[in-house]
């Protein structure tokens, strides 16, 4: 028997939606993880169960990945810990932002991208993850900055199916990507703007606030900038702003169809000095045509006004079909849509901030 | 020599459900050999104390009597045979 579930990390723990698989109706289980920033969750559904995974910070205790495999039920992490910086590095893990399974053709391989901004990777399924020291060790380490949410690594794409290649996105230091599984890296920030800083046009330092691609067509990536929303066709080599059908350019999510690679969806926000829903409206926008036009979607949001932004990691698709899209907001609602942005239902209210979400159909 | 650490609930979890934890040191007694000696009985409880490396975490307070260790030689903080330290979150976060 299908069901569903959706992890939903907030500020102060985690909730648990679970549905049938036509997602239409939600009871919340919750919380989970009290006191604790899940700032990550991860739904693995490519072993014979599907295994939760969460990544929380406590302010006081620090940092730590569970795993649950009962669907939410228990949660364990090795003794020693799931993830940190080896004695004598200069770091020590502050968050952990992104659990991300590999291809179905990988078992057992999650990564995880992590404040401050370095790679992780885990050959048995989320459990204990190694730094990936390519990367860590690149030279322009020393020049990544940090925006208000701390220097992350929040992004991480592993190539469809070539398991040498890889995107990651941080903030501030926009996209690299690695072709050697993780030996060498490149930026890869080629007309994606930074504003921000006195040379507009940097080879990195971008603030690339979330990156998207199709498994399908893995040479077309999709970026939120910190002002600006761009498509790339070349697997991130040359980016291209797709940004004129919409209210504004600033936001932080962005997430693609499952089924359709040229569905894409982001939550935008008025601007970098004005952090609120344009038109104080929660609106997702869809573009099925990788970002030439755009529609809002309003079936079921609130037409009441509002005024709490969406953060990078709080939009989120599931793989069913028809398409599952999710989208959580910073005054703590969560609207789900069981037909790919068409409708959309309330499946929770009054949470805390909402960091990020993930839903899968399972079983 | 033996100390012993005192606990908060919330960290009781990470010590087998122990409110108080008995550490017997043989070198050097001080905090920090106390929670080196931790990392081989209760790696999970050593972690919720101390960063990857080894530096006490910002909201984490420890006392020895009424002195917080930070006032005292922090790590370097010599201990007695019979201590005993207090673990109590800072008042922190939102």
């Amino acid at each position: 028997m299908s069901e569903a579930v959706l992890l939903i990390g907030t500020k102060k723990g985690l909730w648990i939606g679970r549905s049938d698989a036509e997602r239409r109706e939600w009871t919340l289980d919750g919380p989970q993880f009290e006191m604790q920033g899940v700032y990550s969750v991860g739904i693995d559904t490519r072993g014979d169960r599907p295994r939760l995974l969460v990544g929380g910070t406590s302010e006081h205790w620090g940092p730590a990945v569970f795993h649950s495999d009962d669907l939410g039920q228990t949660w364990d992490e090795p003794p020693k810990g799931s993830i940190g910086f080896p004695a004598g590095e200069d770091a020590s893990m502050e968050r952990v932002w992104q659990i991300q399974p590999a291809p179905a053709d990988q078992p057992g391989v999650v990564y995880a991208g992590a404040q401050p901004s370095s790679l992780w990777k885990s050959t048995d399924g989320g459990v204990n993850f190694e730094l990936v020291r390519g990367l860590w060790d690149h030279p322009h380490r020393k020049d990544w900055g940090a925006g208000f949410g701390g220097q992350a690594i929040h992004t991480v794409l592993p190539h469809p199916t070539d398991p040498d290649r890889m995107s990651v996105a941080m903030s501030t230091g926009g996209v690299y990507r690695t072709a050697d599984g993780g030996e060498s890296w490149e930026p890869t920030n080629h007309g994606i703007k930074a504003h921000f800083m006195p040379d507009p046009d940097p080879e990195f330092g971008q603030c690339v606030h979330k990156l998207a691609a199709h498994p399908d067509v893995p040479e077309r990536m999709f970026a939120q900038n910190h002002h600006g929303v761009y498509r790339s066709d070349d697997g991130g080599t040359i980016w291209k702003s797709i940004a004129d059908g919409l209210p504004s350019d600033f936001g932080f999510p962005i997430v693609v169809h499952p089924h359709e690679p040229e569905t894409v969806y982001v939550f935008p926000l008025i601007a970098d000095a004005n952090r609120i829903p344009t038109d104080a409206k929660c609106r997702v926008y869809r573009s099925r045509d990788a970002g030439s036009t755009w529609e809002a979607l309003t079936n079921g949001l609130p037409e009441v006004p509002s005024y709490a932004p969406v953060l990078r990691d709080a939009l989120c698709v599931d793989q069913a079909d028809p398409a599952g899209v999710y989208v959580g907001t910073r005054d703590g609602c969560v609207y789900a849509s069981a037909d790919a942005g068409d409708t959309w239902t309330e499946v929770a209210r009054h949470l805390p901030d909402v960091l990020t979400v993930r839903a899968a159909v399972v079983g | 020599m033996s100390v012993a650490v005192k606990l908060p609930t919330v960290l009781r979890p990470f010590a087998g459900g122990a409110e108080r934890v008995e550490i017997s040191l043989s070198g050097e007694p001080t905090v920090g050999a106390v929670f080196a000696a931790l990392e081989e009985e209760h790696p999970a409880l050593r972690r919720r104390l101390t960063d990857d490396q080894g530096a006490l975490r910002r909201h984490v307070n420890v006392f020895l009597g009424n002195d917080n260790i930070r006032d005292l030689n922090a790590l370097d903080t010599p201990l007695s045979d019979g201590d005993e330290l207090l673990v109590l979150p800072s008042v922190a976060g939102g």
